[in-house]
């Protein structure tokens, strides 16, 4: 009981004692705060750029998709079973059937106000567009496996052309484009970030080296080690809490404003509303990091002085 | 209480501080160290506090070899000596009567008594008016009397004062004198170094005289005889 109650008093005061020097060397504290909230940034951003790609690569996915245009002699029927296997394959998403009359019907939606298109389609007389299915797979290592079983037999007879074939260079293309980007933006922030680590590592060091003659005066005296380390390790989570609290608030705003001029370009990504939806996620982040690396510096930059 | 057996510190490369020194300091004794400068009176102080390890000998307080304590153990050490140093060692963030209760923080004593024994003694050497001041708008002689303030305010079973009359005028340096005679008589150890002929004269104790490192004279009822 007595030893709690001696715990609980030490621990008073070394809160106490934080508040104090906080207050006391306010220019330095603004300065780790200003730092932090930069390496939380920049570590905020790789979260958001990660998804801004993610987004870009689901969206490229949904566009390429393999067409296989039936012969206008195949029935229904034939297209309908088809359907049903290819369905049933590994890694298909959805296939959709588009009839002759639906495909018609599209172009004609499409290109009504087009009377050069309209006036083509009345001389040729009759439909001129095929049946298809549109196949849309969960990534593009299941395009070989479609392709191949379009090419099997008896199914080969009924189909007349398949776009996958013709755009398999530029789907590929596009897929190594995005993992590159991908990768190379990633590493990128990663470097950044940890860079930022390192320089708010360095900044707390340097404001405890100030204080290093302080650190040895209170070993001197008889003080304990965590007793001396206490209060610089709740000032490193003060600076921690107060910067990831900014840095939360400018990924707000931020993302509040930028978030409308960025749907413009690229439609469907809301940003502000993907902020919102991992409010507690980034937050979660952003305090562990900060109070962490606030903690972990002040832990190691007082260890040399305190051998006294 | 205290017993420095065969004690050597050597300084690199071959600077001997202290050199084969043997003595002893019973409980509730008052000792006058003196010496020239760099004859090894702080360094012996240093060795007392565990700030500096012999080279050679072994140290001890109550019969515990201080010379193999850890860390810990250290502290413990440290908290039942009151050091007053020569360059007075004081918390350059904290204010006076926080550097006077810092130490009673660390024990863990009450808030309320505190604050009522650093009222007392911030009486005793004159600067109330001062608690607080910074140590750097302090004078040379305040800062003196805040370290020796810092020493006496938890009571130790040891006092060891490196000079705390250098920068006091004749006037505090007696009542700094008088307030380390009464803290002896109420118990406490005190070793006094100091260069003060007068003071040393007047006290008729026990005076240990260094030279070169090494204990050249120890007389009870001594004088400063260099």
């Amino acid at each position: 009981m007595r030893i709690m109650a001696s715990m609980f008093i030490s621990f008073k005061r070394i809160i106490k004692a934080s508040g104090r020097s906080f207050g006391r060397n306010k220019g330095l504290a603004i300065v780790n705060i200003f730092i932090m909230v930069m390496m939380l940034s920049v570590i905020t951003s790789l979260f958001f750029f990660n998804h801004i790609s993610q987004f870009l690569i689901l969206s490229i996915q949904a566009r390429v998709d393999i067409s296989a245009h039936f012969r206008f002699e195949t029935l229904e029927q034939d297209i309908r079973e088809i359907k049903e296997k290819i369905a049933n394959m590994d890694g298909v998403e959805d296939v959709e059937y588009v009839s002759q009359e639906q495909a018609l019907k599209d172009f004609i939606k499409r290109h009504q106000d087009d009377p050069v298109l309209m006036e083509s389609l009345n001389v040729l007389g009759f439909n001129p567009f095929l049946s298809s299915l549109n196949i849309r797979a969960a990534g593009p290592v299941y395009y070989q496996a479609i392709a191949k079983f379009l090419e099997t037999e008896p199914i080969k007879e009924f189909i007349e052309k398949v776009d996958y074939k013709e755009t398999k260079p530029a789907i590929e293309r596009i897929f190594a484009l995005t993992a590159n980007l991908n990768r190379v933006g990633i590493g990128l922030v990663a470097i950044l970030a940890i860079m930022a680590v390192l320089i708010v590592f360095n900044t707390i060091r340097l404001a405890i080296y100030s204080s290093r003659e302080e650190i040895k005066i209170q070993r001197l005296v008889g003080a304990t080690n965590w007793f001396i380390r206490g209060p610089f390790l709740v000032q490193g989570m003060m600076i921690g809490v107060f910067a990831a609290l900014i840095c939360l608030s400018f990924f707000a705003l931020g993302s509040w404003l930028i978030s409308p001029r960025l749907e413009l370009l690229l439609p469907g990504l809301n940003i502000f509303s993907f902020f919102i939806k991992n409010i507690w996620l980034i937050f979660l982040i952003q305090i562990s990091i900060g109070i962490g690396l606030g903690m972990i510096s002040s832990f190691l930059a007082t260890r040399s002085y305190l051998k006294v | 209480m205290i017993k420095f057996q065969n004690v050597s510190k050597i300084y690199p490369p071959d600077i001997k501080a202290v050199d084969n020194v043997s003595f002893e300091v019973g409980s509730k004794e008052f000792v006058s160290i003196i010496g020239r400068s760099g004859a090894g009176k702080t360094t012996l102080l240093k060795l007392l506090l565990a700030e500096e390890k012999p080279n050679q000998g072994r140290i001890f307080l109550n019969d515990q070899d201080i010379c193999r304590f850890k860390s810990t153990k250290v502290s413990e050490l440290r908290r039942k000596i009151g050091a007053v140093f020569q360059d007075y060692k004081l918390i350059p963030s904290k204010t006076t009567y926080e550097n006077i209760a810092y130490i009673m923080e660390v024990i863990g004593v009450s808030d309320f008594e505190i604050t009522r024994d650093v009222a007392g003694v911030l009486e005793i050497v004159g600067l109330t008016e001062r608690a607080n001041s910074f140590p750097a708008e302090l004078s040379g002689g305040e800062r003196q009397r805040v370290a020796i303030a810092r020493a006496l305010i938890h009571r130790p079973e040891v006092i060891l004062a490196d000079e705390p009359l250098g920068n006091l005028d004749p006037y505090h340096a007696l009542d700094i004198t008088r307030l380390l005679l009464k803290i002896n008589t109420l118990g406490t150890t005190v070793i006094l170094v100091t260069h003060n002929k007068n003071i040393i004269n007047s006290l008729g104790k026990r005076v240990i005289t260094l030279q070169d490192g090494k204990v050249i004279r120890d007389e009870q009822n001594g004088r400063f005889i260099l």
